[in-house]
């Protein structure tokens, strides 16, 4: 790498210094220069990223099991079988439910964690890296702890420890659909490693805020605590309340990792519309076709939801307000 | 505003002090720590136990510390868990240092080189925001395998190199950049190239030791797109070969979780000393999946 750095700075160099004017010599290699640096880049995302959705969407027509080079076109067939013969549509659906709770909990949680760390004086930075630090921990290893520690379906696991010390009887959280204790396991390891994330962005918007609003509040009459976090603090938040709550979203029906290594793929509950992609497509069937298909409507949902979600918060005022 | 605005919170700080109380305040903000510290301080005591202390009745809050655990974990021939370590390493380092060199590239070749057709481009790159990147992976890994690219280190590092997200945001980031820096440099008859490498980058250091951070993390605890390019062991990385000791269940428990450990420990520290950087960098960009 550093070897092709320092001959291209050579090479620039020397071709540009024309000694009088090298302003216009820069100009005039505007054009070269702009390919130069973004043609690596624009070439990558042309290969890896825009030929595989094109060769989704052409697939997702085809007849294409076994194969990714299909010839029989079949039109929405594929879209017709992956919407009626699998458990994707139920998948979309749970995740739908499962997005409309997750997202609002661990907003509500990140914004309170937030809150209370901006409020302390001593130790804020011991405290603040507590709460950020399961962001460095990946969704599989905590899947392990979650599953062969905290919520094994035994004695030993804590949770079932600290039940029975209240004499409840073991509960088993994952290898049972009703009642759907599984929920408990996934929610609070979603919000185990995501809240400390989204708490350092509204912390950077808390600090944003202008002291004079709550100081023009508080001439006003407002009473400090809820009603200046109502009429202040939340709208000032809008901008990053809205971004939070798109990824968010967009986390929720993407999840994978934890749901692969939580609940045996063999189950017909808690399949994230992922992992019935991942089934289809790389399953025993090798139906790239439907699989397709399946990633197709996927991707429209979710941009369906993101633009509904920006709706609704208004993206347009959430910037005035930044 | 930006410098001012620091101040302006420490004041509105001291003046909210009162309302939760101090004490009150500092019992809810220890009690959330604890329960945020549990899943680590089980990780680390299970890691260091034996099995009958982990699956035992009698639950103890402190291991009898079997250091001899690290050992027999990279011993055991059936895991290749070093080798999955290894794997891992390289795929994330790699990966860094690539998305920082293409993505830093195009993101400052948008925001700065005057070219008649770059906010089409730029549009070009914005598109692919759109489309969840996690939905592609049944074309990209037909793209990959077409490739011959499985099992390869190739296979795991290419094709997250392009990041559309990265690109957009060292873009906001260049147009932010002092443009007097620069103008200086070409006045002394520097190229963009010259520019770039020897003025713009060393004073961006900041900002690209917070894209490093995250684009580590991410790389290290990726798990979709090995877990479909991996079909070979020996090509495992540390979260695919602690997935296969989720779903086989052929180790020990203490060597679970000593792996475990091992996967998250590097990754911690890293965190910690380099949290100024990371934290700054989420503030400032806004965001990262």
């Amino acid at each position: 790498m550093s070897t092709t750095t320092t001959r291209g700075v050579a090479e620039t160099a020397a071709a540009e210094t024309s000694p009088s004017r090298p302003r216009r010599g820069l100009r005039s290699n505007a054009t070269l220069n702009f390919w130069l640096f973004t043609g690596p880049f624009l070439i990558g995302l042309v290969i890896f990223v825009f030929v595989p959705i094109g060769w989704s969407v052409w697939l997702s027509f085809f007849d294409a099991r076994y194969t990714v080079t299909p010839s029989h076109f079949i039109g929405f067939d594929n879209y017709k079988q992956i919407l009626t013969n699998s458990n994707f549509p139920d998948s979309l659906l749970t995740f739908t439910v499962f997005a409309t709770f997750i997202v609002p909990t661990t907003w509500a949680l990140s914004l309170g964690l937030a809150l209370l760390v901006n409020q302390l004086r001593f130790m804020r930075a011991f405290f603040r890296s507590v709460f950020f630090l399961p962001t460095a921990v990946s969704y599989v290893a905590a899947a392990l702890i979650w599953k062969m520690s905290l919520f094994t379906g035994v004695r030993f696991g804590l949770a079932n420890t600290v039940l029975g010390w209240f004499g409840v009887d073991n509960i088993a959280y994952l290898s049972n659909p009703s009642p759907p204790w599984y929920w408990v396991v996934i929610v609070t390891l979603r919000l185990w490693i995501q809240s400390g994330f989204y708490m350092i962005l509204f912390l950077a918007a808390l600090q944003n805020i202008p002291a004079e609003l709550y100081e023009a509040a508080e001439i006003d009459g407002a009473k400090r605590g809820w009603q200046t976090f109502r009429y202040i603090t939340l709208p000032q938040l809008r901008a990053t309340s809205t971004a939070v709550i798109l990824l968010l979203l967009i986390a929720a029906y993407q999840a994978f990792d934890e749901f692969y290594n939580l609940i045996t793929t063999k189950a017909t509950w808690a399949q994230t519309p992922l992992m019935e992609l991942y089934k289809a497509a790389l399953g025993t069937n090798q139906d790239y076709g439907a699989g397709s298909a399946g990633a197709v409507i996927l991707s429209l949902l979710i941009c369906i939801v993101t633009l509904a979600q920006g709706k609704i918060m208004g993206f347009g005022r959430g910037e005035e307000s930044k | 505003m930006t410098t001012t605005a620091p101040q302006l919170g420490k004041k509105k700080e001291k003046k909210r002090g009162g309302i939760l109380g101090n004490t009150g305040l500092y019992v809810a903000v220890s009690i959330a720590a604890l329960l945020f510290l549990i899943p680590f301080y089980l990780i680390l005591r299970n890691a260091l136990s034996t099995d009958p202390e982990i699956t035992g009745e009698n639950w103890k809050l402190l291991p009898s510390f079997q250091w001899g655990n690290i050992s027999e974990l990279f011993d055991d021939q059936t895991v290749q868990f070093g080798r999955a370590l290894w794997n891992s390493t390289v795929v994330a380092v790699l990966m860094t240092l690539g998305t920082l060199l293409v993505c830093s590239l195009a993101g400052y070749g948008l925001a700065r080189i005057p070219y008649k057709h770059s906010t089409k481009v730029f549009y070009v790159v914005l598109a692919t925001l759109m489309v969840p990147t996690a939905v592609t992976f049944v074309p990209s890994f037909v793209l990959v395998s077409s490739l011959g690219w499985v099992d390869t280190y190739r296979g795991l590092i290419i094709p997250g190199l392009f990041s559309g997200f990265t690109c957009f945001l060292f873009r906001q980031y260049f147009l932010g950049f002092p443009k007097e820096l620069e103008e200086a440099a070409r006045v002394d008859g520097l190229g963009y190239w010259g520019a770039y490498w020897r003025i713009v980058v060393p004073n961006s250091l900041n900002f690209f030791a917070a894209i490093a951070t995250i684009t580590f993390i991410s790389g290290w605890n990726a798990f979709l797109w090995p877990l479909v390019i991996g079909q070979d062991p020996g090509s495992w990385t540390v979260q695919i070969a602690l997935s296969s000791f989720i779903t086989n269940q052929t180790v020990n428990f203490h060597l679970i979780f000593m792996a475990t450990a091992v996967s998250i420990l590097p990754l911690v520290f890293v965190f910690l000393f380099l949290q100024r950087w990371l934290v700054q960098g989420i503030a400032q960009t806004g965001i990262k999946g």
